[in-house]
């Protein structure tokens, strides 16, 4: 029998409305009391006083890219896992654009044994709604459902094809497992590669539209209606799908939406010098876009927080703008950003940024995790909300350093993190 | 100064000290810094008329014609712009992408460097491309044009063009007429004309105008017809069917229709109106024959003045290197 006790820390566990001072007692893997902990008899094995740390529910990202099987020069099942539990996350959430995608039980699987093996954060592979990500015919929903696949998604594209989508979240229905989307219409979006706007205009660079975003959002959520599913919006991008999601949400329907850090602090200026570490898909937007982003956060239409950690070779981020490829990585200092984007502009406050991270994406992939109720499984992120720290691509444990984030200040960072009542990450370690 | 022409030109440029290493786009430049090119060009054009067509000032230097996209009035106007100023050349030519090659844009580039370069000419079918450069290697870098960004030597020469046609840009009214969207020399000069106190005016279909035009310091305009006996200048675009891709208007017939420069159009115009065109030309398409060919069109003195612009360009960016050469040699 091994046991933890964190003592005095602010524990947030958003699923029981706690916020409070008190201890939480960890045994065999498992929470057994969170508060007053006298009652459990605790006679812990290690011991840690968290004074001034938040103790939070294990942070889950639902949005992250492994590149493994297929480009683990990129990343690896167990290097991004690393880099989550750098970040503080104890679970993450795999899409299936891999090489081959992850469109089958078998691969499902072997991003189970992956992890398992690799034994850093926990990691749920997101199935591929479609055979090969191509947007034809569904791929093997049920038999990935058995597997363990928690989700599905085509992200790196959307389904194009309405027809192909009904179908798809008609039959994702059965297994209640959500579809979640990329929202762009390939068709409006052309080449694009950066915000259309005056700034693309002056690069010379093709732009994609607000409205390829927002016409798929606008389909989808017709289409999750009549087939009453559960419908999910992948990083949301401009003010006017984050109407379409309130507007959805207010009508009742099961549909949510997840944000980027790097939606919600960088415009498109930033695309000036023709930097690749700012080509993103969807592209960044406006300010107009991320006050609108923001706005919707605090008002609770969008409900998590995701980085969409997308690792890339520098060879290929050197390339030209128009030719590299879309995306960054995020996991190892997500915490910091959000604070910098969320929590110091008081767009929200501690316990509404936990919820986003733990027990909103959990819920929403049908994970019993994302709390610290006794009987939960022990995963447990400590944030030191007053560290102050520099953004150093260096120290990631990512295997890529695509970052455009690299020297920034930031404040609030996770300083441990407990996965099934093992401390796996101490910063410093 | 030996290579401006008129006292006044030369005045100006002797005040002025050119700092800018690399070339990449007339929207950073200063009008100072227009002014002292085209004035460094008027002296550069006094060469292309003496029986030895060579001055010294690049010798001993190395300029590389790296081209990734096919070009032969730019990529042979540079080449013998360098010769002329006493340049070592190294012809560089990659069709297609950098990545279609298997070599990354990077590599060769840090390659040529091995080898002891001094400038490079970059003509690329990627926007940025010669900023890229200018962040990888230490030569000295021109854009000869980057996908639909600048081609900034282009803007240089009709914009010299019309100041040797017409004196001041000062309140002229010029037209530019066709694909805006997709044109690199219709940013170029859009910029520069702006800077110089020209007003420029846009024509062509909506489809082929880019996005938040509304922006640009210009006037947008649908009908040709309704500007051209406004207008002191019409540069008329070639349509870039190479570039488009997708259709984008429904035929070439209803585009000569509609934006043409036909004869016709032509009498309505004022009489000294300059007809310039950065080649090469679809004859039929954008711009009659009649036309391009007639008393109106500045087509071949546009060529001529190219080769004195990228003649002051590749000595501008070169002194400029050495200038800073100087200044980080400075403890």
């Amino acid at each position: 029998m091994s046991e933890l006790l964190l003592t005095n820390g602010r524990i947030i566990d958003p699923a029981n409305n706690v916020d409070a001072v008190g201890d939480v007692l960890v045994r065999d893997g498992k929470i057994v009391a969170i508060g007053d902990v006298k009652a459990a008899k605790p006679n812990p094995e290690q011991t840690i006083d968290v004074q001034g740390l938040i103790v939070a529910p294990g942070l889950i990202d639902m949005h992250v890219h492994l590149r493994e099987p297929g480009d683990e020069e990129e990343e690896t099942i167990a290097s991004g896992a690393a880099a989550a539990l750098a970040g503080g996350f104890t679970s993450i959430a795999c899409m299936p654009n891999t090489d081959p995608a992850i469109d089958n039980e078998a691969t499902v699987d072997f991003v189970y044994r992956q992890a398992a093996r690799a034994k850093q954060a926990n990691v749920f592979p997101v199935g591929a709604i479609t055979k090969g990500r191509k947007g034809e015919e569904l791929a093997e929903i049920g038999q990935m459902v058995r597997g363990g696949a928690v989700a599905f998604s085509d992200d790196g594209d959307g389904v194009q094809n309405p027809a192909v989508m009904l179908r798809a979240l008609k039959y994702a229905a059965m297994f209640d497992k959500p579809l979640l989307q990329h929202c762009q219409d390939n068709a409006l979006a052309g080449k694009g590669c950066m915000n259309a706007g005056y700034l693309a205009t002056v690069l010379g660079l093709p732009g994609i539209s607000p409205l390829a975003e927002e016409l798929m959002l606008y389909r989808d959520i017709q289409l999750a209606k009549q087939a009453k599913a559960r419908y999910h919006a992948q990083h949301v991008s401009t003010a006017g799908s984050a109407t379409l999601v309130a507007q959805a949400k207010n009508a009742g329907l099961s549909i949510t939406a997840e944000v980027t850090p790097h939606h919600l602090l960088l415009t498109d200026d930033n695309c000036k010098d023709y930097d690749p570490n700012y080509k993103m898909n969807p592209p960044l937007r406006t300010a107009d876009d991320i006050a609108a982003l923001r706005r919707a956060v605090a008002d609770g239409v969008i409900d998590c927080l995701v980085t969409d950690h997308a690792p890339h070779l520098r060879s290929e981020k050197e390339l030209e703008f128009l030719y590299a490829p879309c995306g960054i990585i995020g996991l190892d200092c997500a915490v910091g950003l959000y604070v910098k984007a969320l929590i110091e502009p008081k767009v929200i406050e501690w316990p509404r940024l936990i919820a986003m991270m733990t027990v909103n994406p959990a819920r929403i992939l049908g994970l019993k995790k994302g709390t610290l109720t006794p009987g939960a499984d022990a995963d447990i992120t400590l944030i030191d909300p007053s560290c102050r720290w520099t953004v150093d691509v260096e120290q990631f444990r990512s295997k890529s350093r695509n970052c455009p984030y690299h020297g920034w200040e930031l404040t609030g960072r996770a300083v441990a993190t407990i996965v099934a009542g093992d401390v796996r990450f101490e910063l410093g370690d | 100064m030996p290579y401006n022409a008129t006292p006044s030109a030369a005045n100006r440029a002797d005040r002025f000290i050119w700092r800018r290493k690399h070339l990449l786009g007339l929207r950073d430049l200063s009008r100072e810094e227009l002014l002292h090119v085209l004035d460094t060009a008027e002296g550069f054009k006094e060469i292309s008329t003496r029986s030895i067509k060579k001055a010294p000032p690049l010798r001993g230097k190395v300029v590389v014609n790296l081209f990734f996209e096919d070009s032969t009035r730019t990529r042979n106007s540079f080449t013998l712009a360098a010769n002329r100023l006493s340049a070592d050349v190294l012809e560089f030519t990659a069709t297609g992408s950098s990545i279609s090659k298997g070599e990354t844009l990077r590599d060769t580039a840090r390659n040529l460097e091995a080898m002891g370069i001094d400038i490079v000419v970059i003509r690329h079918s990627a926007a940025g491309a010669p900023h890229l450069l200018s962040r990888c290697i230490d030569a000295a870098i021109v854009n000869a044009g980057d996908g639909q960004h600048e081609h900034p030597t282009q803007g240089l020469l009709d914009i010299f063009t019309i100041r040797e046609l017409r004196g001041d840009l000062k309140g002229l009214k010029v037209a530019i007429v066709g694909d805006i969207a997709h044109s690199r020399v219709a940013r170029s000069n859009i910029w520069g004309l702006h800077k110089l106190g020209a007003e420029v005016i846009l024509v062509g279909p909506p489809t082929l105008m880019p996005a938040s035009v509304e922006k640009l310091p210009v006037t947008v305009c649908h009908d040709f017809d309704a500007v051209i006996p406004e207008v002191d200048v019409m540069n008329m675009l070639r349509v870039q069917f190479e570039r488009i891709g997708s259709t984008v208007f429904p035929s070439g017939r209803e585009y000569s229709r509609l934006f043409g420069l036909t004869m016709d159009r032509l009498k309505r115009a004022r009489k000294d109106v300059l007809v310039m065109h950065p080649g090469p030309v679809n004859r039929g398409m954008e711009i009659e024959s009649e036309v391009a060919d007639g008393p109106n069109s500045t087509i071949l003195r546009q060529v001529s003045n190219g080769l004195a612009i990228r003649m002051a360009v590749l000595f501008l960016v070169n002194q400029a290197a050495a200038l800073k050469e100087g200044t980080d040699k400075t403890p």
